[in-house]
């Protein structure tokens, strides 16, 4: 939700929820929804947060998704780590159920 | 905008006038509730119709004793979330028997219809594209209630009782 | 219990039907999510971390065999095998979706439930007494009442737009177990003149961001006018509760305002005006209609006395311990109420899988006359089992994991889903529950600490309770960490007191020892018969907080 983003966050890239079904979403670069944080697209700075989050509207009004907003991150050799508690656990799963969600897809 | 009243659609020829501008006359005209407290002895004579607007802040009490000299109550809803308007509603049907019509404005959303057409609204400004058959469709969605209000419907519990 | 007749039966298929449009309508793009969230919510459906929420009403917490066994199926066909039981005796689902959310509401309504007004700024379940017509001391049964007042309160035109939330609870006798004094309206059964139930009634309770005790607002209501108080109560709130502050609009805040004797003056100058009016006037057919559906069981008559229960006990250990915390006294001879708790240590505190789910509903009809309560502390009851069946009820509870004994001692908690499902929370509740317990899960440990209700919430909308336990834990974000408040002495019951805050916040590695330092304190002062919450209102907090802080 929007009141979760970081104002002095400097690096972050856009999430929201896919409106059938609930599902947490990540922004990509191709200006499509992912369901995995990997394929985020990183905006680095005021303009280029804005931006990216301004690619996000037209989903809200196709009916795609719901309430795009911008997270912090960082990466760390090529990998997007969430900054904040709330989106690691967003991006994988309840942390005392390690065997839904995200966390548990492919096992 | 067309209008619906009582189920059919009606040409709307209410006029709403600021609280500063010239009452045109002869015009059915819409006033805020200031203006009709600060002029109602000059605009008792007058012969148009006239109608107070309610803003959600503003419960109907004030106008209890000039309800016969008012021929609509409009009832702002500024947010469709801001219900105050539906106890206004109740209290100027039930309460003081206003038999005039009360119209809602303001943000109105299909989704409100039949609430507050049980609350005793009975004039809506709709979308362009809303037809009969939909309001009719949307205020028949619940076809049985359980409490009683002005609407005179029958509540399931007289129904349960043979009432 | 309550049993539709064919009026409710087809209001709950048109809502069926009439969200089920609106669903279509908000996917084909003809409303937008702002205009569709308020109904979405009217309907139970809320969006959380991970996905979709739903929450299923469970009416004042009465369940038969068949409808657990729906919550089953729904739990496994269009979920992940579990459902999450709550504070206003409900269940929660996690993971449906928008378009699946028809489909389950279609099946519900073929058990006589549903997801009405679960959510949303208008009048939610009616919560009450698990031992509602099994407890020796009650006036009268409280179901009635809570199922004339959900009628009245379903579809209310004039109550659906309310500034906030509003959320009824109602005791059938002065023990509280259904913690009125908290609720936006609590009421509490009193005998009225004649012989006939009467009604005191409680207004402008609530947690959340502010805490506060109800004042005695309406005394000794006559029956067949409460309804009209009530609405009238609704009314007086509806046209002044705040609505230009999110956090200040529930109608605790207008009591607050005003004061007490002020909102009795408004609200009783409304009743006057509803009850000469009549139309809201309860016909005693109505009462007694409802009245037959919660009369007695057919209890078989039996000596108080039960040898079966008496050996069992002395023969199993585990067993004895059961009896002693999660049983408690039957007003018919013969009889006991069986609480099942929610709480084994490791689990997730008030969650229950589909498999047990079904077990629970078959041992319900087995052993409870088909009937069972959800409590608010996310629990079950099963009110009427016969002394002679409670080992064989017991066992078959330990086969499937629910036959804990701890019924009201450390290691039964309160929690929220907290960070790890609810998009509100700061902080990760669950965890800081299964550290809890884990820490004290010995039995002979936890008797000797006798009575503690630890209730913890992840943000500060209370929703885990905090405020009203012995010890309540606030989890906030301090600087992107999550950190854990304490406060002491709260509790929810007819001694109603708002927890303090005891000093500053603990970290997640540092609040096991805390809760220990905690329970050290009090065992070290206590007095004979004393409780945590006894042993703290004689000494306290400074005892507390001094050893809690002495290394600091």
């Amino acid at each position: 939700m929007a009141q979760h983003t970081n104002k002095r966050a400097t690096t972050q890239s856009v999430t929201a929820n896919r409106l059938i079904d609930g599902e947490v979403v990540y922004l990509t670069a191709a200006g499509e929804w992912s369901d995995w944080l990997k394929d985020a697209a990183v905006a680095d700075g005021k303009e280029a947060c804005q931006a990216l989050l301004a690619k996000a509207l037209p989903f809200v009004a196709s009916q795609h998704i719901v309430d795009p907003y911008l997270f912090e991150i960082s990466v760390e050799d090529g990998v997007i780590i969430p900054s904040s508690v709330r989106e690691k656990i967003r991006m994988a799963g309840p942390t005392i159920r390690l065997d839904l969600g995200k966390q548990a897809v492919g096992t | 905008m067309p209008l619906v009243k009582n189920g059919a659609f009606e040409d709307d020829k209410w006029i709403v006038v600021e609280d500063d501008a010239d009452l045109p006359a002869d015009k059915p005209v819409i006033l805020s509730l200031t203006r009709w407290q600060a002029e109602r002895d000059s605009l008792i004579g007058r012969n148009a119709p006239i109608a107070v607007k309610l803003a959600s802040s503003e419960a109907p009490d004030p106008l209890e004793t000039d309800l016969d000299r008012l021929t609509m109550v409009a009832l702002d809803f500024p947010a469709f979330k801001d219900g105050r308007g539906y106890s206004y509603a109740r209290l100027l049907r039930e309460r003081f028997g206003f038999q005039g019509e009360i119209r809602a404005t303001g943000e109105v959303l299909r989704d409100q219809w039949l609430a507050m057409s049980r609350c005793g609204i009975d004039a809506f400004i709709v979308a362009d594209n809303v037809t009969l058959e939909m309001f009719d469709a949307a205020i028949s969605e619940l076809s049985l209630v359980y409490q009683p209000t002005g609407d005179g419907r029958k509540t399931i519990l007289q129904m349960r009782h043979g009432n | 219990m309550y049993r539709y007749d064919e009026f409710d039966t087809q209001l709950v298929q048109e809502r069926v039907a009439q969200f089920s449009g609106q669903v279509a309508r908000r996917l084909a793009g003809e409303i937008t999510e702002d205009q569709f969230k308020p109904l979405r919510l009217m309907n139970g459906v809320y969006l959380q971390l991970h996905a979709y929420m739903l929450r299923v009403a469970v009416p004042y917490g009465t369940l038969s065999g068949k409808q657990m066994h729906m919550l089953a199926h729904i739990a496994r066909k269009y979920d992940k095998g579990y459902g999450h039981f709550t504070t206003r005796q409900n269940i929660q689902y996690n993971w449906p979706t928008l378009k699946d959310i028809p489909a389950i509401l279609t099946d519900l309504a073929s058990v006589e439930m549903h997801a009405i007004q679960t959510s949303g700024n208008c009048i939610r379940n009616v919560t009450s007494d698990q031992y509602a017509g099994a407890a020796a001391e009650e006036i009268d049964d409280p179901r009635i009442w809570s199922e004339i007042i959900r009628q009245w309160s379903t579809f209310h035109p004039e109550f659906t737009y309310l500034p906030r939330k509003f959320k009824i609870a109602v005791a059938g006798m002065h023990t509280d177990r259904a913690a009125i004094r908290f609720h936006d309206i609590g009421i509490e059964i009193v005998a009225g003149k004649d012989g006939k139930p009467a009604f005191d009634i409680f207004v402008g309770g609530g947690q959340g961001r502010t805490p506060m005790i109800a004042p005695l607002i309406g005394t000794a209501i006559p029956a067949d006018d409460l309804i009209a108080y009530l609405e009238a109560t609704l009314r007086v709130y509806n046209m002044n509760g705040r609505r230009d502050n999110l956090y200040k609009s529930r109608i605790k805040i207008l009591v607050h305002a005003i004061g007490a004797d002020e909102m009795r003056r408004q609200v009783e100058e409304e009743f006057a005006h509803v009850k000469e009016q009549g139309a809201l006037a309860l016909p005693e057919a109505e009462i007694e209609r409802i009245r037959a559906y919660f009369s007695p069981p057919a209890y078989e008559t039996l000596s108080d006395t039960s040898a079966k229960l008496d050996q069992a006990m002395s023969a199993n250990k585990a067993f004895a311990n059961w009896v002693k915390t999660n049983i408690a006294t039957h007003k018919q001879p013969g009889y006991a109420i069986a609480n099942i708790s929610l709480k084994p240590v490791g689990g997730v505190a008030g969650d229950a899988s589909a498999d047990q789910m079904d077990v629970i509903a078959d041992l319900a009809t087995a052993y409870s006359f088909d009937e069972m309560r959800i409590t608010h502390e996310q629990n079950i009851t099963f009110a009427h089992v016969k002394k002679d069946d409670l080992f064989a009820l017991w066992q078959k509870l330990e086969d499937v994991g629910l036959g804990t004994s701890n019924l009201a001692l450390i290691t039964d908690h309160i929690v929220c889903p907290g960070l790890d499902y609810c998009a509100l929370a700061n902080a990760r509740s669950i965890p800081i529950s299964q550290q809890i317990a884990e820490c004290f899960a010995d039995l002979d440990r936890q008797h000797n600490i006798g009575e503690l209700k630890i209730k913890i919430s992840g943000c500060i909308n209370a929703c885990g309770h905090h405020h009203v336990g012995h010890i309540g834990i606030l989890g906030v974000d301090k600087k992107g960490t999550e950190f854990y408040q304490i406060s002491l002495g709260g509790s929810a019951d007819e001694n109603a007191s708002i927890g303090e805050i005891v000093g500053p916040a603990f970290t997640e590695d540092e609040l096991v020892g805390a809760i220990e330092n905690i329970v050290e304190t009090y065992l070290s002062t206590r007095q004979t018969d004393e409780r945590f919450i006894d042993t703290y209102r004689r000494i306290g907090k400074d005892p507390f907080k001094e050893n809690l802080y002495a290394t600091r």
